[in-house]
């Protein structure tokens, strides 16, 4: 039996040849437009991503660093990201910056302003700003973002930053795709307490209270401490045996406490850590550190992306890293096979020679729409 | 209707980079044609005030934006229109399309037209004249571009 749906292709299509040789040769131009062949889907997208991330095809080594901003509305997000940005480009690295924000669910369309704040790096061949629209996608990022960094990554720009707004419960996904996310707040507004019950205190790996310069940031900073505090005693409860004394796990999740109770984050500013020794036992656990910045000034800007570095460090060592990106490839295999069956689920009923008879059945009374899809779905094996 | 139906894979929004360059102080009106141009469904880049042709080519590019649309009240259009125009050739992207709209004369509308610039809308004109502008500049495009690729899909 034919299909009448053709199969995910990985061969290149001829049209889009040009583009994988301009992203080769350093044209921008090349690269935004395979970006947007990606984003929407176009035929031949995922052949060209397939031909873009196969080794030796233009990409070598390992992937690039990957840092999600998120936070609510007008928190910072974007200065952050710009101050951000000019310090790895002052410091020798290609930057890559995706801002989502959302479609509206009115009209389909979106307003983009992250790069209002970024036009003064915009013209330097050293970054690369793309803003994406979030497409009626729930988890705060477009589906094809992850795919669209990827992109990025293997066309130069490895230092890559993703800012998007999280106002809810719909945040998680940076989580997903970065591997280390900020969660950006701030002093007005009782943030503290949305944040935990937006589920951003689960995701965070750093907090940066920004707007430093207003009043009630180190309410929020101390408000913050108790949260994590108050979390990781849980996680204590649950993990260390009744008599610790001898309990090695017990003690590193004691030192973790101690770090949090002192108020810094783990490791910061200290060369030998004291966890160390216990790495082939458990990893120690990381406490998210809660720094405080004056984005559009820079200020705390260096201290965050050292906490950055810290983290990857660690990530490194406890074999964090390897996990997450292990879970993040498992994620991307099955999100591709998704949106292939959905495609291909979609095609087959456009297709009126297989949906004319198949509804025609179920509406004579001879079939549900259970033996149908059952029957359609057989094709696909 | 779910979003996904709304837009199929392999579909396109309409992108439109809306910018302000020259020195003039207040960015209302290009805020106005932003939220016009988001309600009609387009996705807009917006990059405030201030914008010089460099920085609007240089977002138009790696926006891949189909569309860039300057509000120009500084009387300065004959200089800006066509350099922007001329970086995006430049740059490769000749067939985004440039419009517009600004205090603009009869004759230098004519005059930028000729240089391969879009039409112009003045300032009382309705957003609705350009976003029914740019929708059927956009299909004429796709249908061209499918055109040029072959029934091959
Ligand atoms: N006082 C003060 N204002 C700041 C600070 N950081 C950013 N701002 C201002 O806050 C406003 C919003 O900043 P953005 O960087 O656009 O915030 P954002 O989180 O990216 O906003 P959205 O993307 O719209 O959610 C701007 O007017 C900034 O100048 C800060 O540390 N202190
Ligand atoms: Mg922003």
């Amino acid at each position: 039996m034919v299909s009448p749906v053709p199969p995910l292709a990985t061969e290149l299509p001829a049209s889009l040849r040009p583009l994988v040789e301009g992203i080769r040769s350093g044209n921008r131009l090349a690269l935004a437009r395979a970006i947007s062949v990606v984003e929407n889907e176009r035929p031949g997208f995922q052949a060209l991503l397939h031909t873009l991330l196969t080794p030796g095809e233009g990409h070598a080594g390992p992937p690039g660093s990957r840092v999600g901003i998120t936070g609510p509305p007008g928190a910072g997000k974007s200065s952050l990201v710009t101050a951000m940005a000019r310090a790895h480009m002052e410091a020798g690295d290609q930057v890559g910056v995706v801002a989502v924000d959302p479609t509206s669910p009115y009209s389909g369309g979106a307003l983009l302003g992250d790069r209002i704040r970024m036009n003064d790096l915009a013209t330097d061949p050293r970054i690369f700003i793309r803003s994406m629209a979030s497409r009626g996608s729930l988890g705060g990022l477009a589906t094809t973002t992850t795919e669209v960094m990827d992109v990025m990554d293997v066309a130069g720009f490895p230092r890559l930053l993703v800012e998007t707004v999280g106002v809810g419960q719909t945040e998680l996904e940076i989580a997903g795709t970065a591997d280390t996310v900020v969660v950006v707040l701030v002093p007005e507004s009782g943030d503290g307490i949305q944040a935990m019950k937006a589920g951003l205190m689960e995701i965070a790996d750093i907090f940066v209270v920004n707007k430093s310069d207003r009043p009630g940031a180190d309410r929020l900073v101390r408000e913050i401490r108790t949260a994590l505090h108050y979390r990781a005693g849980d996680a204590r409860k649950v993990r260390v045996p009744a008599h610790h004394g001898v309990d090695l796990s017990g003690g590193i999740a004691q030192a973790g406490g101690i770090a949090q109770a002192g108020g810094s984050g783990p490791a910061r500013g200290e060369e030998g850590k004291g966890g160390d020794a216990d790495l082939s036992k458990a990893p120690p656990s990381w406490t998210p550190p809660v720094l405080q910045t004056v984005a559009h000034a820079g200020e705390g800007v260096a201290g965050l992306l050292a906490a950055i570095e810290d983290h990857r460090v660690w990530m490194l060592e406890s074999g964090e890293l390897e996990r997450r990106r292990l879970a993040r490839t498992t994620t991307r295999v099955r999100d591709v096979m998704d949106r292939e069956l959905k495609r291909r689920v979609r095609r087959l009923l456009a297709d009126s020679t297989v949906a004319g008879p198949a509804l025609g059945a179920i509406a004579s009374g001879g079939s549900t729409p259970y033996s149908v899809a059952a029957r359609l779905l057989e094709g696909f094996s | 209707m779910d979003s996904e139906s709304q837009m199929s894979a392999g579909e396109q929004r309409v992108r439109v980079l809306v910018a302000k360059p020259g020195l003039d102080g207040h960015d209302r009106g290009a805020k106005v044609i932003a939220s016009a141009f988001r309600d009609a469904g387009f996705e807009v880049i917006y990059t405030g005030l201030h914008q010089t042709p460099e920085m609007i080519v240089a977002a138009a590019i790696q926006e891949d934006v189909d569309v860039v649309a300057m509000s120009v009240l500084s009387g300065a259009h004959m200089t800006l229109f066509p350099r922007v125009k001329a970086l995006l050739d430049e740059a490769g992207a000749t067939d985004i399309l440039l419009t517009g709209g600004g205090i603009i004369p009869e004759d230098d509308v004519q005059a930028l037209l000729a240089k391969g610039v879009g039409r112009l809308f003045g300032p009382g004109s309705p957003t609705t004249d350009a976003v029914a502008y740019i929708r059927s500049w956009f299909e004429e495009r796709e249908t061209a571009r499918e055109a040029g690729q072959g029934a091959g899909g």
